[in-house]
């Protein structure tokens, strides 16, 4: 290959602008405008990368999104890209491009022997060669073979990928006379427009093949209908790619940006879509087609206009089709020798060109090592050439379409698929849609904008009209040599045909057995080729056969942009506490609880240590504890009480005024669903107090049966979790501390006993006290607006020094709640816990009003004798705490099986002695006995007892 | 990324509702029949084609009834929940 740069021509370089990058080390000079293909075209690099499976050397075949051999890694100041297309990236200056699976280079990679073995590699080789003793001992190197570009873990990002919502009335994607036209004609009718092109400079195949629309050259009549729509207000997005098309009308695109910002991406939803993405030009089958040198002649075309840059000196052309013979033409005006090779008997128009034209003829091989060096017809003559393009016909990028679940339908006279039965809300225009001649690209776009366009007619071309006349050149079985199908995957036709040998004959089956149309350019090139094959093999026809199922995205998407501001810390933000900074200025350790960062402990020391020292002094005196995570939801109206009744599985509504109770929630299904105390503050005010990680659910939950049970004007809901902190004092001292707070409530036992709430205030702003409790000691929680809650704190910690109070973080709570049996839901209980596994079985015989999942507790597997209870597990003086999740286990028939599992377990620093909680068989009638508790392979003794290890007769809590 | 009509706030993306269920599986209460109340739990219709369901807002908390097709995901329409969605 000896390709180079002409002196004049390009229309999207700028010579004024030379710059320089590195290839594999090699230092390449390319202008401004500049592809880094065509950059590397115009230095004569043939050789690209190496093929995925084979190592085979590849070249550039393409001059956009099509490109399947042209793969690089870039490198620039903002970070690297794996697998970029070299076709689709402006070549900058001072990047640095790396060819994907070579190594060293591309051109010297030490694994290109794989090639010579290739005989032994058909498809799914691998997997059946290594299967003994166990594929998981080769995949490692197998794997490091194979392969594309190298992430770079250390990859951070420099600045957050945007996104944007935007609606408008019609979405334009492609800019080429079609998608051109099918805008300018909304934007005429008074229409918003947004219209996106995968390149830098819109025009499509008017950028480099000869057009004349209304009398005016065809760059030019793009460049004046891009201003007009630009002008108007409507949007013009280049380097942007709709990658995805969605339920309802909703496309997605990812816009690039060259000043070095990370891609945006942007959700459109337009009230009309016009896809107007055109075509891709088909490989043609023969032997060795993937050598570096072989491009597809509208790419050669492509770089030759756009670039400057002549693909080779001696050109052979092969083609079944009209469409090459622009590119031929225009190759041999620039100087090039070329050869047509048409496998038609009419050819297109060649006079006075100076073409040697060989008709009925067709490539039976290439030759070249690394790079090609000529051809072999079919009827054996040779021919000797630097450069093979071909173009098989055009498929049109119907991906789009079909993403929006559109038909496709076979067109005989195209030899491709096109879209079929419109749909809603959804046009298509130019050569998507099948069109050949300009007048009709132009004509089907503005009809394309349907009910949004306007009624002026529609441009006209008015030089010389494209003509196709394509015929069927589809890959034979049993041709001589290696016929590439699939260049990116290193498919050959001999793979296809030893797929349908093995019976893998529908075509989503061929696609995973040989991998035909999967890696980063999912078969733009490749798949008719493939398809057309396997139909010939089966005897089938090419509908028949069908296509595989066309998924998002078209071409790769960096993942920051779709990403954008949602990672790390932003991925799934934490919510915090009002009193954050008052707990880190106190050495709070965070962690987060159920969606909430709060101080696991505090003091900064050894973490043990240090939380067994905050359960043993808040049993001494007090403890000052923030619990403002618990839920607060309030239930109001006339039939508030009915309602929680209703809802919760203990009967609420005998509760008087003033007072508080604590019961569950039941799923429909009769499990235990949430735990909490009900507040009510008056005859129809209710405060549901429940679990912290748990708000969200049971005001969803709450909201439900309101609406659809007990009516809106009935009950009103109101979740006040986040306006108000709850602060905890608890301890032998706990009242007299509160006390000292000057609330003004009275706190004594019986204006205030256990379980009631108190009004008060505080610097002049109301509080609640209620007084419940967590650790099984007195316990005061006081809550106030959320905004004025750090002078309560202050003032709760100053009066404190007086009893040695003691700030607990959730771990040491944890301990003193186990301490007492006290459960967490979902930790101490599973999905199936039921209420009376855990010892409250009174409503379920008691209660004759109907709440949510009574009817469950009455089941079959409600009343079975075997279930999981709640229990304690007693261990012997000096023993090291149980592992939370070891197996309860008992031998039966000689094996092992589970009987339940410990779901709490802490080292009590009151009672000198380990406490555990757990779920185990029948346990709640088996307290004393002694079983076996496995973890890892240990098999420890322990005793189930009452879940209550610490006060069991509850004088502290009214002490 | 379909779009659902909530009564109260008009078109919203698909990822703003939670599903909650088929619409008409009425809440028995009382003490019927293990199968009536096993039907209720968790047997469905699951059809293909034309389907009536309740979805919540979760931004709004609306629960409503939305016609829709579980094959072309076109949705024809929502409304409040009436008198026929209440279990009671």
């Amino acid at each position: 290959m000896s390709a180079s740069r002409l002196t004049t021509g390009g229309s999207d370089i700028d010579r004024d602008r030379p710059l320089s990058f590195t290839f594999d080390g090699r230092r390449v000079e390319g202008f401004a405008g500049d592809t880094i293909a065509s950059a590397l075209l115009a230095s004569g690099q043939a050789v690209i990368g190496r093929s995925f499976k084979y190592h085979r050397p590849r070249g550039i075949w393409g001059s956009g999104f099509e490109e399947p051999n042209a793969l690089v890694d870039v490198e620039s100041p903002v970070g690297r890209v794996p697998n970029a297309r070299a076709t689709t990236v402006q070549a900058a200056e001072g990047i640095r491009v790396r060819s994907v699976n070579a190594s060293p280079t591309a051109e010297t990679d030490r694994n290109a022997v794989l090639d010579r073995f290739a005989r032994f590699l058909p498809a799914a080789f691998y997997y059946k060669t290594f299967m003994w003793p166990d594929w998981h001992l080769f995949e490692p190197r197998i794997r490091a073979m194979a392969g594309l570009g190298v992430v770079d873990p250390d990859w951070r990002p420099r600045q957050v990928s945007d996104q944007i919502n935007h609606h408008c009335d019609v979405l334009v994607v492609g800019a080429g006379p079609a998608g051109l036209a099918a805008a300018a004609s909304a934007a005429a009718a008074g229409h918003s427009v947004v219209l996106v092109d995968d390149r830098t400079h819109p025009g499509g195949s008017l950028r480099h093949r000869t057009g004349e629309v209304d009398g005016v050259e065809g760059k030019a009549w793009v460049e004046a209908t891009v201003a007009r729509l630009k002008g108007g207000g409507q949007l013009v997005l280049s380097d942007t790619t709709a990658l995805g098309l969605y339920d309802h009308n909703l496309v997605a695109l990812n816009q690039r940006h060259a000043d070095g910002r990370p891609d945006t991406l942007w959700r459109v939803r337009p009230r009309r879509i016009v896809l107007a993405t055109g075509a891709i030009e088909r490989p043609v089958p023969f032997a060795n087609n993937d050598l570096p040198g072989i491009l597809s002649a509208d790419a050669a075309l492509s770089h030759l206009r756009r670039h400057g840059v002549l693909v080779g000196r001696d050109i052979v052309v092969a083609t079944n089709n009209d469409s090459a013979y622009e590119p031929a033409l225009a190759l041999a005006a620039a100087g090039a020798s070329v050869t047509m090779v048409d496998c038609r008997r009419e050819g297109g128009a060649l006079a006075k060109s100076g073409i040697r034209f060989l008709a009925g003829r067709t490539i039976a091989a290439a030759r070249g090592r690394n790079v090609v060096q000529g051809v072999l017809l079919d009827d054996g003559t040779t021919l000797a050439a630097d450069c093979v393009l071909v173009s098989g016909g055009w498929t049109p990028t119907v991906h789009l379409f079909s993403q929006a679940k559109g038909k496709l339908a076979w067109s005989d006279q195209l030899a491709a698929f096109i879209p079929g039965e419109a749909i809603d809300g959804i046009g298509v225009a130019g050569a998507v849609a099948g069109t050949v001649s300009l007048s009709e690209a132009l004509a089907s776009g503005a009809a394309a904008s349907g009910d949004f366009g306007s009624s002026s007619p529609a441009p006209r071309g008015t030089g010389v009209e494209a003509t196709l006349g394509v015929v069927s050149l589809w890959p034979k079985p049993k041709a001589s040599g290696r016929v590439w199908i699939d260049y990116q995957s290193d498919v050959t036709a001999k793979d296809i045909e030893l797929a349908a040998r093995e019976n893998f004959i529908s075509v989503e089956h061929l696609k995973r057995y040989t991998t035909l149309g999967m890696a980063t350019d999912q078969g733009k090139t490749s798949n008719l080729n493939g398809l057309a094959l396997l139909a010939d093999i089966t005897g089938r026809g090419i509908p028949e056969v069908g296509t595989t199922t066309y998924r998002p995205p078209f071409t790769p998407v960096p993942f920051a942009s779709l990403a954008g501001s949602r990672r790390g810390s932003m991925h799934n933000p934490v919510r915090r506490l009002p009193l954050e900074a008052n707990h880190r200025a106190a050495a709070g350790v965070f962690q987060e609880y159920g969606g909430w960062l709060r101080p696991a402990y505090y003091g900064g020391g050894e973490a043990g240590a240090s939380i067994q020292e905050e359960a043993r002094r808040a049993r001494q005196s007090v403890a000052l504890f923030d619990g403002s995570t618990l839920g607060k939801i309030e239930v109001i109206g006339p039939r508030a009480a009915e309602f929680v009744d209703f809802i919760y599985y203990n009967t609420m509504s005998t509760l008087k005024p003033g007072h508080c109770r604590y019961g569950f929630m039941l799923s429909e299904n009769g499990v235990v669903f949430d735990d909490g105390v009900l507040v009510r503050l008056d005859e129809h005010r209710f405060i549901v107090s429940c679990s912290s990680s748990h708000v969200a659910a049971v005001h969803a939950r709450l909201e439900e049966w309101r609406q659809d049970r007990f009516g809106r004007d009935a009950v009103y809901i109101h979740n006040a979790t986040a306006q108000y902190a709850t602060l905890t004092v608890s301890g032998p001292n706990a009242r007299q501390l509160v006390e000292a707070l000057d609330l003004g409530a009275a706190l004594d036992d019986a204006s205030l006993p256990h379980m009631a709430v108190a009004a008060g205030r505080f610097a002049g702003d109301e509080v609640r006290i209620a007084r419940v409790s967590f650790t099984g000691d007195r316990s005061y929680e006081i809550s106030i607006r959320a905004d004025r809650a750090e002078a309560l704190w202050a003032r709760m910690q100053h009066e404190g020094r007086a009893f040695d109070a003691v700030l607990l973080g959730l771990e040491s709570l944890m301990i003193l709640r186990a301490e007492k049996g006290y459960i967490v839901i979902g930790k101490d209980t599973d999905g199936t816990t039921m209420p009376h596994d855990l010892g409250v079985a009174g409503p379920r015989a008691k209660r004759a009003s109907e709440f949510v999942g009574r009817r469950s507790l009455f089941t079959e597997a409600a009343n079975d004798a075997g279930r999981n209870q709640l229990v304690g597990l007693a261990l012997r003086e000096g023993e090291a705490p149980l592992a939370t999740g070891a197996h309860g286990v008992e031998k039966r028939d000689g094996s092992l099986r589970s009987i339940g599992f410990v779901t709490s377990s802490y080292q009590s620093p009151t009672l000198g002695r380990p406490v555990a909680l757990a779920l185990i068989e029948r346990g709640a009638a088996r307290h004393g006995e002694t079983i076996d508790v496995q973890h890892l392979g240990v098999v420890r003794q322990a005793t189930m007892v009452a879940p209550c290890a610490f006060d069991p007769e509850g004088r502290r809590l009214h002490a | 990324m379909q779009l659902f009509p909530c009564p109260f706030c008009g078109p919203r993306e698909e990822s703003e509702f939670h599903y909650g269920g088929e619409a008409g599986n009425l809440r028995p209460d009382g003490d019927v029949t293990a199968e009536r109340w096993a039907g209720y739990l968790h047997m469905r219709d699951n059809p293909k084609g034309p389907t009536r369901e309740i979805w919540v807002h979760m931004t709004c908390g609306e629960f409503f009834a939305m016609s829709r097709d579980s094959v072309n995901h076109k949705v024809s329409g929502s409304s409040a929940l009436g008198e026929a969605e209440h279990g009671a």
